[in-house]
C-alpha cells in the first residue's frame, strides 16, 4: 500500500453531493475485459470528463487548466456512495488524486481508500467550501497542504483545519502497512475464536 | 441497558478489539461472484492460502449473458468463468456453476440455499450484500482487497457503525409492496440518511412482509447510505429456511433456532438514531431522477428544482431532470418508456415474478417497448416455469431470459441504449448505470409490468 505523510498540491472542487462510484468509474471499464488496470486513470469520471463523441468536456473542472494536475479533490456529501468497486479508488489514484476531502463518505469506498493509501478526510462542509472559494481564485498559487501526522489541513489562507482519522487507520497510512499482513499475525486469536465458536454455534462451521 | 440486535451479533463476532471502535471480526459466510475472480488470482500471486474454504461460496452473475440458452457469452465472460471454475476447484470452494441448478445472482442464491442464516456475519465483494439482512443476518459489501483479506484470514477489520432503527408504522394500502416502502423511506431521509449506521427495520409493516419482501427492503439499505440493514428473525424466517440445502438439520436446527430467538433487540435497547415512517397513505413509488432519493408517488408530479432551497441542490436537481429528459411540474404518469427490465437482486424472486405476471396476464407489451424478465436464479426460473409464469410472460410479449445481473449494471453487454428510457426493478438509477446515457426509473415489478404493457409509466392498480 502507498504511504501517506504530507502533501501540498492543487485542489479541485467537485462540490456536488452523492458522487457515486458508478460515476467515478464505469463497471464496463472494470469488468468488460477491454481495459487494463493501469489505464483506469484515463476513464475516471468518464461520463463527466468526456462528451458523447469522446471529446473532452470543457465544462468539467478536471479538464480546466491547473486542475488537470490536482492531487486533492474537494467533494460534497456522501462521496463514493453506491457500488463496492475498489476500481473507483484505483481510478482516482491513477488520475493523480491522493486525498479526497468531503463532509461524508460512502462507507465501503472509505474502507477501500484505506486499503490503497488514498486519504479520505472528513471535514465540515463550510470549511471545504471556504477552501474551494480560495482555491478558485488561483488554483496554482492557492494550494492546499495536508499533514497526516499532525492531522491538519492547511488552507490557502494559512488557516489550519484539524481532522481526525481513527488511530489504527492513521498509523497504517503513515507506514503504508498492509492490513492482511497484520491479521495473519493474529492466527492464534482467530483459531481460538473458532474453537470457542464451534461449540457455541456449531451450525455455522459445518455448512 | 439492553442490547440491539446488531450489538448482539457484532459482539459475538469480535476476534480482537483493535481500539477506537475497530474490531477484527469473524466472517461466517463469505459469498463470491464472478467479479471476485481477480481476488482468487491475487491469493495465488501473493502466495496466500484460503483459510476456511468451506465458509466461502461462489457463483457467476455479473459478467455473464442472460440470453436464452446463454448463446452469446462474450470471450471475456467465458475466460472469467473458466478461471472461476478452476480457482474455486483448486481451493476447495463450493461453486454454483451455470447449468448446475443452483446458479443465480449471489444475493438470491444465499437465502435460497440456506447459506444466509440469522445471526450470521456475511460479506461479499458487492455492495448489495445488505440484502441478506432480510434473513436476520448482519451482511455488508466489501472491496476487493477486503475480499482477499477474508479469503486469507476468514476475518475482517471493521469500524463499528452506530445502530439506527427505522419503524414503519401504519397499514399499507393493498398493492403497496416492500419496494414502495423502501423507496419512500429513501425519498424522505435521503441517500445519505444512513451513512455510518447499521439499520434495523422494524414495525408492524415489516413483520407483515414475507421473507422475499424483507430481502427487497434490505437490498436498498446501501441506497440509504447504510452499508447494512436487517430485519430481526422471526417465525417466518425459520419457516423459510427450514430444509433448505445448507440450513442446519435435525438437532442442530433446534439448537440454532433456540439461539436465533435470543437475537431480536431488547425492549430497552437504545439506538443512536430512530426514524418513524408512516406508510398508511403511500401510493406506488417510482424514481424520476438519477438518485434513488429522486422519487415520487405515481400520482405525483415531477418536482421543480426552483422549489429547492439551496442553489447547489437546485443545480443537482436540474441536472438530473436534464439527463432524464423530463420537464418539471409534469405528471410522472404517462411518461413514455422504451425498455422494461424485471430482474436484479432487488426484485427477481418468485414472488416478484408472480406480481409482474399478474399484471402482464392477458395484456401485450406495447409495440415500441422491449421488456425483459431475468429470473434471479436457476431455481427461481425452474419454479416460475413450473407454475407457467414464463408462458404468461411470453404470450404477453416479454423476453424470458437466463438468470444473472443482466441490465441492472450493464457489465455484460446488456445495456439500455443512449437516451432511451427504462423502467427497472433494480436498485440504482445512477447516471449511466444501465449503459451510457440510459435513463432509468426504479419501481416495483408490478409497476414495471404496467409500464411494459401500457408503453408508459402507469399506475398498475388502474390497469
Ligand atoms: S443484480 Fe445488480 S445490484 Fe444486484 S448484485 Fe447484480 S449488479 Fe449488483
Amino acid at each position: 500500500m502507498d504511504k501517506f505523510t504530507t502533501l501540498r498540491a492543487i485542489a479541485a472542487p467537485l462540490m456536488r453531493d452523492n458522487v457515486d462510484t458508478d460515476i467515478v468509474i464505469r463497471i464496463e471499464r472494470l469488468m468488460g475485459g477491454d481495459t487494463r488496470r493501469e489505464e483506469l486513470g484515463r476513464y475516471c469520471f468518464e461520463s463527466l470528463r468526456y462528451l458523447p463523441d469522446g471529446a473532452e468536456n470543457p465544462d468539467f473542472v478536471l479538464n480546466q487548466g491547473p486542475y488537470r494536475r490536482a492531487q486533492i479533490l474537494l467533494a460534497g456529501d456522501n462521496f463514493g456512495c453506491g457500488s463496492s468497486r475498489e476500481g473507483a479508488v484505483w481510478a482516482l489514484m491513477l488520475m493523480g488524486i491522493r486525498c479526497v476531502i468531503a463532509p461524508s463518505f460512502g462507507d465501503i469506498f472509505r474502507n477501500n481508500c484505506y486499503q490503497n493509501g488514498l486519504l479520505p478526510v472528513v471535514m465540515d462542509r463550510a470549511e471545504i467550501e471556504a477552501i474551494a472559494a480560495d482555491v478558485g481564485n488561483s488554483p496554482e498559487q492557492n494550494q492546499v497542504s495536508i499533514d497526516l501526522q499532525a492531522q491538519e489541513v492547511v488552507a490557502p489562507d494559512g488557516k489550519r483545519v484539524p481532522f481526525r482519522l481513527p488511530a489504527m487507520r492513521r498509523e497504517a497510512m503513515l507506514a503504508g502497512l498492509d492490513e492482511i499482513g497484520s491479521t495473519l499475525g493474529r492466527e492464534a486469536e482467530i483459531a481460538a475464536f473458532q474453537a470457542r465458536d464451534r461449540k457455541a454455534r456449531p451450525w455455522i462451521h459445518q455448512a | 441497558m439492553g442490547k440491539t440486535f446488531f450489538d448482539k451479533i457484532w459482539d459475538a463476532h469480535v476476534v480482537a478489539d483493535l481500539g477506537d471502535g475497530f474490531a477484527l471480526l469473524h466472517i461466517d459466510r463469505h459469498l463470491m461472484h464472478d467479479g471476485g475472480a481477480p481476488a482468487l488470482l491475487a491469493i495465488k500471486e501473493q502466495g496466500l492460502s484460503v483459510r476456511n474454504p468451506e465458509l466461502t461460496f461462489a457463483t457467476a452473475d455479473h459478467v455473464i449473458t442472460s440470453a436464452p440458452g446463454r448463446l452469446d457469452m462474450s470471450r471475456h465472460a467465458q475466460s472469467t468463468l473458466r478461471h472461476l471454475r478452476a480457482e474455486t476447484k483448486a481451493r476447495g470452494i463450493r461453486y454454483f456453476d451455470l447449468g448446475s441448478g443452483g446458479q443465480g445472482i449471489i444475493h438470491v442464491v444465499g437465502p435460497e440455499q440456506g447459506l444466509s442464516l440469522p445471526g450470521a456475519l456475511i460479506v461479499c465483494g458487492d455492495s448489495h450484500t445488505c440484502t441478506h439482512g432480510g434473513m436476520g443476518a448482519v451482511a455488508f459489501g466489501i472491496g476487493s482487497t477486503e475480499v482477499v483479506h477474508v479469503l486469507a484470514t476468514q476475518c475482517l477489520v471493521q469500524q463499528r457503525p452506530k445502530p439506527m432503527r427505522v419503524n414503519f408504522t401504519g397499514k399499507a394500502r393493498p398493492g403497496i409492496v416492500a419496494k414502495d416502502m423502501i423507496l419512500h423511506l429513501i425519498g424522505r431521509i435521503g441517500t445519505a440518511g444512513g451513512v455510518g449506521y447499521a439499520v434495523e427495520y422494524a414495525g408492524e409493516a415489516v413483520r407483515a412482509l414475507e421473507i422475499e419482501g424483507r430481502l427487497t427492503l434490505c437490498n436498498l439499505s446501501i441506497e440509504l447510505g447504510a452499508k447494512m440493514g436487517f430485519v430481526a428473525p422471526d417465525e417466518k424466517t425459520y419457516a423459510f429456511l427450514k430444509d433448505r440445502p445448507f440450513a442446519p438439520k435435525g438437532a442442530l436446527w433446534d439448537q440454532a433456532v433456540a439461539h436465533w430467538r435470543s437475537l431480536p433487540s431488547d425492549a430497552d435497547a437504545v439506538f443512536a438514531r430512530e426514524v418513524s415512517i408512516d406508510i398508511a397513505d403511500i401510493s406506488p413509488q417510482i424514481t424520476w431522477g438519477t438518485s434513488p432519493e429522486h422519487v415520487v408517488a405515481i400520482d405525483e408530479r415531477i418536482p421543480d428544482p426552483a422549489a429547492a432551497g439551496d442553489p447547489a441542490k437546485r443545480r443537482a436537481l436540474a441536472a438530473a431532470l436534464d439527463y432524464m429528459g423530463l420537464e418539471a411540474g409534469k405528471p410522472i404518469q404517462g411518461t413514455k418508456v422504451d425498455w422494461v427490465f424485471i430482474g436484479s437482486c432487488t426484485n427477481s424472486r418468485l414472488s416478484d415474478l408472480r406480481m409482474a405476471a399478474a399484471v402482464a396476464r392477458g395484456h401485450k407489451v406495447a409495440s415500441h417497448v422491449r421488456a425483459w424478465i431475468v429470473p434471479g436464479s436457476e431455481i427461481v426460473k425452474r419454479d416460475a416455469e413450473a407454475e407457467g409464469l414464463d408462458v404468461i410472460f411470453k404470450e404477453a410479449g416479454f423476453e424470458w431470459r437466463e438468470p444473472g445481473c443482466s441490465m441492472c449494471l450493464a457489465a455484460n453487454g446488456e445495456t439500455v441504449p443512449r437516451g432511451q428510457r427504462s423502467v427497472s426493478t433494480s436498485n440504482r438509477n445512477f447516471v449511466g448505470r444501465q449503459g451510457p446515457g440510459a435513463r432509468t426509473h426504479l419501481a416495483s415489478p408490478a409497476m414495471a409490468a404496467a409500464a411494459a404493457v401500457t408503453g408508459a409509466i402507469a399506475d398498475y392498480r388502474k390497469l
